[in-house]
């Protein structure tokens, strides 16, 4: 119970915290709105996508993953900054549950994470995007989508706590990240990767996630190969989730836990 | 009664510039209600024994119990009774004065509506109601250590750390942090405090522990370890340079000479002198008897003065007797408490 109550307090403090760092969100909503447009209006001419269809209806879907795949490096800086100013340490003093801190920030980034992702969708409807299958449909891939974020939360956190700083923590998310979602069936065909890369971009929870939404919401995706997580993105990502949260959740309390021993 | 006893803790850090040993074997006890004053130089381990006491850092051996929890095995019980207030001020800048207190406050366990009233009860304390709706970001230092203490007493905590209380601060609002602290313990807490200020120790610590390279190296009442560096010094100031060495000579005399039947060991007198001063100094033993002697026989010698003191020797003194270095030369090594969170290991 009360590692319920403390992990809500939390939540409830880096809420707070947002609307006092706008930068923070608006940042994160220029940035996709960047890739929107580059790709939309620079890239989406120049690559026909096979069978027809809209560029910008594909486009869409992956740009949402992105979001939510680069969310964790936010994570990870307000994670590395809590444990530079001290206030990991003053939460470690307190008769609070373990959990907290982290369960909390998992929380919160959901909950922000949601709000990010409503402005997208509004911006995305503005420039042609839209979603074919209906309400329930659209609630299934808003909910996976919310459900990768949380489980990329679990490895922002752990990386967060991993780093030295928060410079380090941006850099080292980057680097990561940005790979990671370039290396998928986001923006381009996975077809005209070396084969061993192709295997890798089917296997990529950024295109598991991305198929599984563009499917559950009648968006174009035209790459789809034969590879089972390519056939099955619904289940591959959901797969995906257990094992991100299932690693990462108790490599972070078990750092939280010996931070400075 | 002690409410802190430590024995034989020792730590080592090891990190990429190397291992080092941050405590050696270090033991301690506070009598509750009482205020300890843990003072050294960096590096000399004060911070590494509040971290282990306030259980955020695991000993590599030896024992400590705080209001008699084992320090490792009752940590989560331990956290209910203890507050502190670190050397970095730990409070959310992005939120306002009250809220900070808010939060720490239910996360200490209190109920939404004690969390509350603590809080206000507690900017008014610290003199912090008209800031209490700012975000902390732009309080000043003073005040950021006065809220930073303020949290750390949201709980009512029976024992309480402070690390480096008052480092960074300007003189007035060091003194006003004092007397909040001061008031603390009329309340009745126990306190822990370390400090690199010999000033700071003797105004607040009923006993000082002094530290060097991970081990107490001598503890006691102010007036102990003062006593241990051999009582008061007779410190004049000559008039003219000229005189320096005819005063020499005249004061080791009195120094020396028995007083009120005082007998005093000739070879125990040094007369120190400080030529660009014009100053000279030696130790006082009888005191005021022993002064006005002194300056009969400068007198009687012609010798004119432009200053003359009985001083007590500071805990600068102490140092430097007991450690055979400055107290505010530094030993390499200790991390500090943010390195030691980011990743010492």
């Amino acid at each position: 119970m009360s590692a319920v109550r403390d992990g809500l307090l939390v939540a409830g403090r880096n809420l707070r915290r947002v609307p006092r760092i706008p930068e923070l969100a608006i940042f994160a909503i220029l940035q996709s709105v960047m890739f929107v447009l580059l790709f939309a209006f620079v890239f989406g001419g120049a690559i026909p996508l096979p069978g027809g269809g809209s560029y910008r209806e594909f486009l869409m879907p992956g740009i949402f993953v992105q979001t939510v795949f680069f969310a964790c490096v936010v994570t990870a800086i307000g994670t590395t900054d809590d444990v530079n100013k001290g206030l990991i340490d003053r939460f470690r003093s307190l008769p609070m549950a373990r959990s907290a801190v982290m369960s909390g920030r998992a929380f919160s980034d959901l909950v922000y994470n949601a709000g990010i992702l409503v402005v997208l969708m509004l911006s995305g409807l503005a420039v042609g995007w839209t979603v074919h299958t209906g309400p329930l449909a659209l609630l299934a891939g808003a909910g996976l989508l919310l459900l990768v974020t949380f489980a990329m939360s679990w490895v922002g956190i752990w990386l967060g706590l991993m780093v030295p700083s928060v410079e380090i923590a941006n850099q080292v998310g980057f680097i990561v990240i940005f790979p990671l979602t370039f290396l998928s069936n986001i923006f381009v065909p996975p077809e005209t990767l070396p084969s061993w890369l192709q295997t890798v971009a089917e296997w990529n929870p950024c295109s598991t996630l991305t198929g599984a939404v563009r499917e559950l919401w009648g968006n174009p995706n035209p790459y789809a190969s034969d590879a089972w997580p390519a056939q099955h993105p619904i289940a591959a990502t959901i797969a995906w989730t257990i094992v991100l949260v299932s690693v990462f959740a108790p490599l972070a309390v078990r750092r939280y836990s010996s931070l400075s021993r | 009664m002690e409410i802190i006893s430590a024995s034989g803790l020792t730590k080592t850090y090891r990190g990429r510039t190397g291992t080092v040993r941050a405590l050696d074997g270090l033991d301690l006890t506070v009598a509750e209600g009482s205020v300890l004053g843990l003072l050294g130089p960096n590096g000399a381990g004060k911070t590494t024994t509040v971290r282990i006491l306030a259980t955020l850092l695991r000993p590599d051996s030896g024992r400590a119990t705080v209001a008699n929890y084992d320090v490792v095995r009752e940590a989560q019980a331990l956290r209910r009774v203890i507050g502190l207030s670190g050397q970095y001020a730990a409070v959310d800048e992005n939120l306002t004065g009250r809220e900070n207190l808010v939060l720490f406050g239910r996360l200490y366990q209190l109920g939404p509506r004690e969390a509350q009233q603590r809080a206000e009860a507690l900017l008014v304390e610290f003199d912090l109601v008209e800031a209490a709706g700012r975000v902390t970001k732009g309080y000043s230092g003073g005040m950021r250590r006065r809220l930073d203490l303020a949290c750390a007493l949201i709980g009512q905590p029976r024992v309480l750390f402070l690390d480096e209380p008052t480092t960074g601060l300007d003189p007035r609002s060091r003194l006003a942090l004092w007397e909040v602290i001061r008031r603390q313990v009329r309340d009745g807490a126990t306190v822990l405090l370390t400090t690199q200020y010999l000033e700071e120790a003797d105004a607040l610590a009923s006993r000082i522990a002094v530290v060097d390279r991970g081990k107490v190296i001598a503890s006691g009442t102010s007036d102990e370890l003062k006593a241990r560096v051999g009582g008061e010094r007779i410190e004049v100031v000559i008039n003219d340079r000229a005189q320096l060495d005819d005063a020499a000579r005249v004061l080791g005399v009195a120094l020396a000479a028995a007083v009120d039947g005082v007998p005093v060991d000739p070879a125990s007198i040094a007369v120190q002198r400080d030529d660009a001063h014009r100053r000279l100094s030696g130790p006082a033993r009888g005191g005021a008897a022993r002064l006005v002697h002194v300056l009969r026989e400068l007198d009687g010698a012609g010798i004119r003065l432009d200053d003359v003191a009985l001083r007590r020797p500071t805990l600068d003194d102490v140092f430097l007797a007991l450690t055979g270095h400055d107290a505010s030369a530094p030993v390499a090594g200790e991390p500090s408490a943010a390195t030691a969170a980011g990743g010492a290991a």
